[in-house]
């Protein structure tokens, strides 16, 4: 990574836990811990994947860095003008400032819009929040905001149920650019879309970028999406980051066990080319229970007895370039150096 | 009216609203669906025919409703009395009209008070949760556990039978079921992804709960303030029937249905109690029809 990085967001041992209740008296007898202890930075105008298994934790990440979620300990250190300030600690009102800077994407684009709503009435109370008063303006505002994701701007007085889900997703986007943010998280946001759609929507995001100098935190489950469209990639298992590196580096010199085997799955278009499939045993753990030590450590097929109780750090490698390769594994250096 | 052909004509408002031949289409979108709706025009020409007749109920009847003519008690229908008369000579026409304005404003009242209270809450708690939802659903449990004869009864014993203190009893009885219609309807709503989104842009909690969240709810409230109204009604004609409700000097649809306790009048004088049976019945059907009407033009996913 460059000397002088633009962090946009420090994200320092952040912890979002969620009670499990029992009994009668709904006593807590243990805790989802969906996020675990992560650590990450995102910079300025990079796209950030994150990706891992369903119920890695990746989704309450993301909310918890937009305070969707209140994270249950740790700090999101968010870079605003006037220096970093932790939006974990805001209370609802101090997040209104933050919260104009913040937005997000949904993944199921039949439940992101009102059906009760029109268009317009969708996007009416958010832009009245941020200042824009009169009904004239705010009906100008969501024009130009359908035209930026490439719809007529006449489909503001329709309702969401006339639309097609790739129309719908583009709808989410258009209101998620509505207050002009600067980091936007795409919480699965293509992928109950159809592979057409979503080449279109992948577009799309990827235009808006480079006209508004956008941040993304794109999380998703499908490898190749977020090939295409990361520059950096975070891989998550059991609410930790396993490993994070430039795409280029992770695809190339994949170093975590549980990454090696997820890049392994990604189908191929080429019979010519052989691929050894590395199946991972088991499931993932609970996140109620998770195991001690390394979080991978029952299904790594190179466990040793120090993984089982040790829990590794992400830890920083340099690279042949001017990058750093995170990984959190014990092993780590000698996956780098090909010993294994 | 076929379910088919009811979809025929949803199909073509939301035709002429995707090709601009309508103007304004976000305003009067449910009014066009209901008025494509037979049933529930015909329920709101019964409701509005029937609220009009006992509203204006002077004007259609030379009679008061409690002036005794002995001479003529028990009179079958004639010209000069449309109905008859009861066992007192009072004309069952005129107190038919007269009863309805109370039964009507018992009813409606007390099921839109009702759901006044109910909805506001159940709409606020169920969407907020937590302490205050926990604390408002023990409180509904408690109201819907105590049986409400012996509420109204120690009512009556203590405040004095009136028709204010009915409606009282009835809204304080009846706010509970609506609180946990409307609050079940935002516990589901509540999840779904664009009231995350909303809450994503700081809107306030009470903006997002009654604006953007009660619409997607409004259609099972209708239909429960309507199936209320009725049960209301009905309530009332009981409770009065039992001497527990209107005073009997007041005539109400119930008060008039006492009579028919009577085994003589119920088998020989059938226009004391049929005409106002069917009163009852017609305009409980009218307001069913009306919350099936207003239910299927609140529901946004029902066109297209």
């Amino acid at each position: 990574m460059e000397k002088n990085k633009d962090i946009l967001v420090r994200i320092s041992n952040l912890r979002t836990y969620f009670p499990v209740k029992k009994g009668v008296f709904r006593r807590t007898v243990g805790q989802v811990k969906a996020v675990d202890g992560v650590d990450l930075e995102i910079i300025r105008g990079e796209t950030l994947g994150v990706v891992g298994e369903s119920g890695c934790g990746k989704t309450t990440l993301g909310k918890s860095i937009i305070q969707l979620c209140k994270p249950t300990s740790g700090k999101v250190l968010y870079a605003f003008p006037d220096g970093e300030k932790d939006l974990a600690a805001m209370n609802d009102k101090a997040l209104d400032v933050a919260r104009k800077r913040l937005q997000i994407v949904f993944q199921d684009p039949y439940s992101s819009l009102n059906p009760a709503f029109t268009i317009f009435g969708s996007f009416s109370d958010p832009l009245k929040k941020f200042g824009i008063k009169s009904r004239t303006d705010r009906e100008a505002a969501v024009g130009r905001l359908l035209e930026a994701v490439n719809l007529p701007k006449d489909y503001m007085t329709r309702y969401p149920n006339e639309f097609s889900g790739g129309q719908r997703q583009r709808i989410g986007i258009a209101r998620a650019l509505s207050v002009d943010p600067e980091l936007i998280v795409c919480d699965e946001a293509v992928s109950a879309l159809d592979v057409s759609i979503r080449a279109q929507v992948l577009k799309l995001f990827k235009e808006l970028q480079a006209e508004r100098g956008l941040t993304y935190l794109f999380i998703t489950h499908d490898l190749s999406v977020v090939e295409y469209i990361s520059d950096r990639i975070a891989v998550m298992y059991l609410g930790k980051v396993v490993e994070l590196a430039e795409t280029q580096e992770l695809f190339r010199n994949t170093v975590h066990p549980y990454t090696k085997a997820l890049l392994s799955a990604i189908p191929i278009a080429d019979l010519a080319q052989k691929k050894k499939r590395i199946p991972l045993q088991g499931d993932v753990p609970s996140p109620v229970n998770p195991p001690a030590g390394c979080p991978f450590h029952p299904r790594c097929t190179y466990c040793q007895p120090i993984c089982r109780t040790e829990v590794p750090k992400l830890t920083a490698y340099p690279t042949g370039g001017t990058a750093e390769h995170h990984v959190a594994c014990h092993f780590a250096l000698d996956f780098l150096g090909g010993t294994r | 009216m076929g379910t088919r052909a009811l979809q025929k004509k949803m199909d073509q408002i939301l035709y002429r609203e995707q090709h601009g031949l309508l103007k304004s289409s976000n305003k009067s979108r449910a009014l066009r669906k209901i008025l494509a709706n037979k049933l529930a025009i015909i329920g709101l020409v019964l409701f509005v025919a029937i609220t009009i007749l006992c509203v204006f109920a002077p004007l259609f009847t030379p009679y008061q409703p409690n002036s005794i003519d002995l001479r003529n008690r028990l009179a079958p229908p004639t010209f000069g009395h449309l109905l008859g008369t009861d066992q007192i000579g009072r004309d069952i026409w005129t107190r038919i009209l007269f009863g309805g304005r109370i039964s009507i404003f018992v009813g409606l009242g007390s099921a839109l008070g009702a759901a006044l209270i109910g909805v506001s809450l159940g709409t606020y708690a169920g969407y907020r949760g937590g302490l205050l939802d926990a604390t408002v659903m023990k409180i509904s449990e408690i109201m819907m556990s105590f049986p409400q004869i012996i509420l109204v009864s120690i009512l009556v014993t203590i405040v004095g039978q009136n028709l204010w203190n009915l409606m009282y009893i009835f809204i304080l009885t009846g706010w509970s079921s609506m609180y946990r219609m409307a609050r079940s309807q935002m516990l589901s709503i509540r999840e779904q992804e664009y009231i995350q989104a909303l809450r994503a842009f700081g809107i306030s909690k009470a903006i997002i709960a009654f604006k953007h969240m009660l619409p997607n709810a409004i259609g099972p409230i209708f239909v429960n303030i309507t199936l209320s109204t009725a049960m209301f009604i009905l309530q009332e004609a009981a409770l009065s029937f039992l001497g527990l409700g209107v005073p009997l000097d007041q005539p109400t649809w119930g008060n008039i249905l006492n009579v028919a306790q009577d085994l003589t009048i119920l088998r020989e004088s059938w226009w004391v109690w049929l005409p106002v049976g069917v009163a009852i019945t017609v305009f409980v059907l009218a307001i069913n029809f009306i919350g099936d009407g207003l239910r299927d033009a609140a529901d946004p996913t029902l066109i297209g």
